[in-house]
């Protein structure tokens, strides 16, 4: 009997699984009582309540609403925003900069093939935070100083301080605009639709608008021009109003796109070239033109290749934007950096980021994973 | 580059809370001397604070603060090994043990003083500045309306930026970087308008990076003053003393009229106070654990703090700062001595 279960590969693994759990369990329990029992001995602080406390330090642009009268908690979630629209809009860029990237190098064109070769090279092999800076004194060195701003169109201004522009301003009383605006232009769309669905696209949508921008302008005068174009001004030292973009956003958006997409290309390259040439040859033979075939044969082939290793590369991605912090823009790494400073307390701020980056990545490759099970061959 | 470098070491650091060393059996005094060498923290280049010369060898009044630790422990002013560290690596770095003393231009504030690291005896006094090109024609905080300003973290200084900022209704915009060398040149490629840290550390960056020193001008932040004083790890009260007391013995010779030069005449001096400063009456070493004259070791090797002071910031240096707050109280400074006896 003993023998029996001696030999008994169930049980054994059993057992070998046991006192590995138990092994883990009891390091990571022994890691922690030391760690606690070191902060102690060593008078550092502990535990989540500075979360609460005002942050008190400046975050230089945010997507999100701060003042550093916030909390700390609050200066965390502005960092992570600022990360995940950095990443998002990355991963946009770099997703559609791929393909034509891909598409250059597959064309049979010899110098849109060979200049997008030689782009891959030169971006792939190049480090990330060298091209960050790259691109960084080029925005801070390529335009005037703030004072002798370029000016090419009338409330454009191109300095090394950044891009500055118009923007739009919303006095009281743009929501009712707006809402006025909407519902008239979905009104016209569906009487347009019925009643003059014998007229042509064209003087169709000609008369659309040229009932819907008198009126709109209209409901603008009758509601007191609550929406109006504000212009940059130089005021003091620096200008103020209208719409603005920092170089530090600029080098840290360009730099990451670029390096991006040079692996984005490749990927994209890669799949397409795995669908067997029978798939265009069966296009041409049906007549299909060359764009059809590409795009609604051999790209939806292509993705089952495709998104797999795309699933890594948006997830390098998220990861490396904490490179901002180079370059000045205030991601979420940058945040952290400063709140341990300020609070000393880097477990938990180091805590919090972890935490915040797996779960990042977490999400993205889940839903990169559903999206791969959707495009995935249905085997009957 | 240094960011991975900076998570790197921030995690080691961390790393080092998670490991075994409960047992405290050695003091930092015991380890240093089984070591045969001390560890320091330093900046990452604040040429007159501290910063490798072209031989590599490390000059500033920081540096030789922490010299003159090692030749009272040690006996020797070269075994000392410093450790770069950034604004926010620095305070870790001390914590978990990695160096044994961090005189690193870091201001003394309650938050940190009850973090697990003690002060020992301020080494400069200073106000927080702001340096401004002179074109701008601006010299005071209150003309500062809408300016953009270059802040490194992993300092004070953002949370000044932000008081000053709302104290004022002056709507400052920072450009906040997390490396010194970037900070300081954005605010030179004309990023911004100012570029706000200790005044001491603004004038050494006019000195050693601009095109043209005098074409810049640097004026407080605010009206109060930091004193940047040099740090020890908490619960090791013989090692808080033995750098307190080493740091004082510079202040205390310069009071006493002690120098380089002239300090094997002082030997023969009557008056007991410098008797026993110099070992000469004995008791004084031996209270901190060392021998009786590590005072005298220490001026002999590197002067009183005047010429500490004068040699790497002052008048015989490039920074030509004022003594100012950092001259002895009997000439108008807070310097204090204290009571060697």
């Amino acid at each position: 009997m003993l023998r029996e279960l001696w030999y008994s590969d169930r049980l054994r693994n059993g057992v070998f699984q046991a006192v590995l759990l138990g092994g883990l369990i009891w390091l990571l329990f022994w890691i922690g009582g030391n760690t606690v029992q070191n902060l102690a001995e060593r008078g550092i602080r502990t535990g989540y309540e500075f979360l609460q406390r005002p942050a008190r330090f400046p975050i230089s642009e945010t997507v999100l609403r701060y003042s550093p009268s916030d909390s700390f908690f609050w200066a965390y979630v502005v960092g992570l925003a600022n990360t995940l629209w950095l990443s998002f809009l990355t991963i946009l860029f770099a997703t559609i900069g791929g393909l034509a990237l891909a598409l250059a190098r597959l064309s049979g064109h010899p110098l849109l093939s060979r200049l997008a070769g030689i782009y891959v090279t030169v971006f792939r092999n190049v480090p990330l935070i060298v091209q960050l800076l790259f691109f960084y004194g080029v925005a801070t060195s390529l335009f005037p100083p703030v004072r002798q701003a370029l000016n090419p169109l009338p409330g454009l201004y191109l300095s090394l301080r950044g891009v500055y522009a118009p923007g739009l301003v919303m006095g009281p009383g743009s929501g009712t605009v707006i809402a006025v605006a909407v519902l008239l232009a979905l009104v016209l769309l569906i009487v347009l639709r019925h009643w003059a669905a014998g007229q042509g696209r064209l003087r169709r949508w000609l008369w659309g608008f040229a009932i819907f921008l008198p009126a709109l302008v209209l409901v603008w005068l009758l509601a007191g021009r609550p929406i109006a174009l504000e212009a940059p001004q130089l005021h003091g030292l620096n200008f103020r109003g209208g719409l603005y973009l920092s170089p530090e956003f600029s080098a840290i958006i360009i730099g990451l796109t670029l390096y991006t997409t040079a692996f984005t290309g490749e990927i994209i390259r890669g799949g397409i070239e795995a669908v067997g040439k029978g798939q265009w040859e069966g296009g041409r033979a049906l007549g299909v033109s060359e764009r059809h075939i590409m795009f609604r044969i051999i790209l939806p082939q292509a993705l089952r290749v495709i998104v797999p290793p795309m699933t890594s590369q948006y997830l390098s991605t998220v990861k490396n934007t904490t490179l901002a912090v180079a370059v000045g823009y205030p991601e979420l790494g940058l945040v952290v950096n400063t709140v341990i400073n300020q609070t000393g307390q880097a477990l938990e701020s180091i805590l919090i980021m972890l935490g915040v980056f797996l779960t990042i990545s977490l999400s993205v490759s889940a839903l990169m994973n559903y999206f791969n099970a959707r495009i995935a061959l249905v085997e009957r | 580059m240094s960011i991975c470098r900076k998570y790197a070491a921030i995690a080691l650091s961390l790393a080092g809370l998670l490991g075994t060393a409960p047992a405290f059996a050695k003091t930092t005094l015991e380890t240093v001397k089984e070591r045969g060498r001390m560890i320091c923290g330093a900046s990452q280049g604040t040429p007159g604070f501290g910063a490798p010369d072209g031989n590599g060898y490390w000059r500033g009044l920081d540096i030789e603060t922490c010299r003159a630790v090692a030749i009272a422990v040690l006996g020797d002013k070269d075994a000392v090994d410093f450790v770069p560290l950034s604004g926010q690596q620095r305070i870790p770095a001390l914590q978990t043990g990695e160096i044994d003393m961090l005189p690193r231009t870091l201001t003394w504030t309650l938050q940190r003083d009850t973090n697990g690291i003690n002060f020992t005896q301020p080494n400069y006094y200073e106000y927080t500045g702001f340096m401004m090109p002179k074109a701008l024609g601006i010299t005071k905080v209150e003309d500062m309306a809408g300016a953009s300003v270059c802040v490194q973290t992993g300092s004070t200084t953002e949370v000044v930026v932000n008081d000053v900022s709302t104290q004022n209704d002056l709507d400052l915009k920072p450009v906040i970087f997390d490396n010194t060398s970037a900070a300081r040149q954005a605010f030179f490629s004309g990023r911004c308008d100012a570029l706000i840290t200790d005044a001491g550390a603004l004038a050494s960056v006019r000195a050693s990076m601009a095109d043209k020193p005098d074409d810049y001008v640097i004026f407080p932040a605010t009206p109060y003053i930091d004193a940047l004083t040099p740090a020890v790890r908490q619960g090791d009260d013989q090692w808080m003393d033995i750098v307190r007391w080493s740091v004082q013995a510079l202040i205390a010779a310069e009071n006493f009229g002690i120098t380089q030069a002239n300090i094997d005449e002082m030997m023969k001096s009557e008056d007991p106070r410098i008797r026993r400063f110099l070992g000469t009456d004995p008791g004084n070493g031996k209270a901190l654990g060392l021998t009786d004259d590590f005072a005298y070791r220490i001026v002999k090797a590197l002067g009183n703090y005047g010429e500490l002071f004068d040699r790497n910031v002052g008048k015989d240096s490039p920074l030509k700062l004022e003594r100012g707050y950092n001259a002895l109280y009997r000439n108008g400074g807070l310097m204090l001595p204290l009571a060697f006896q």
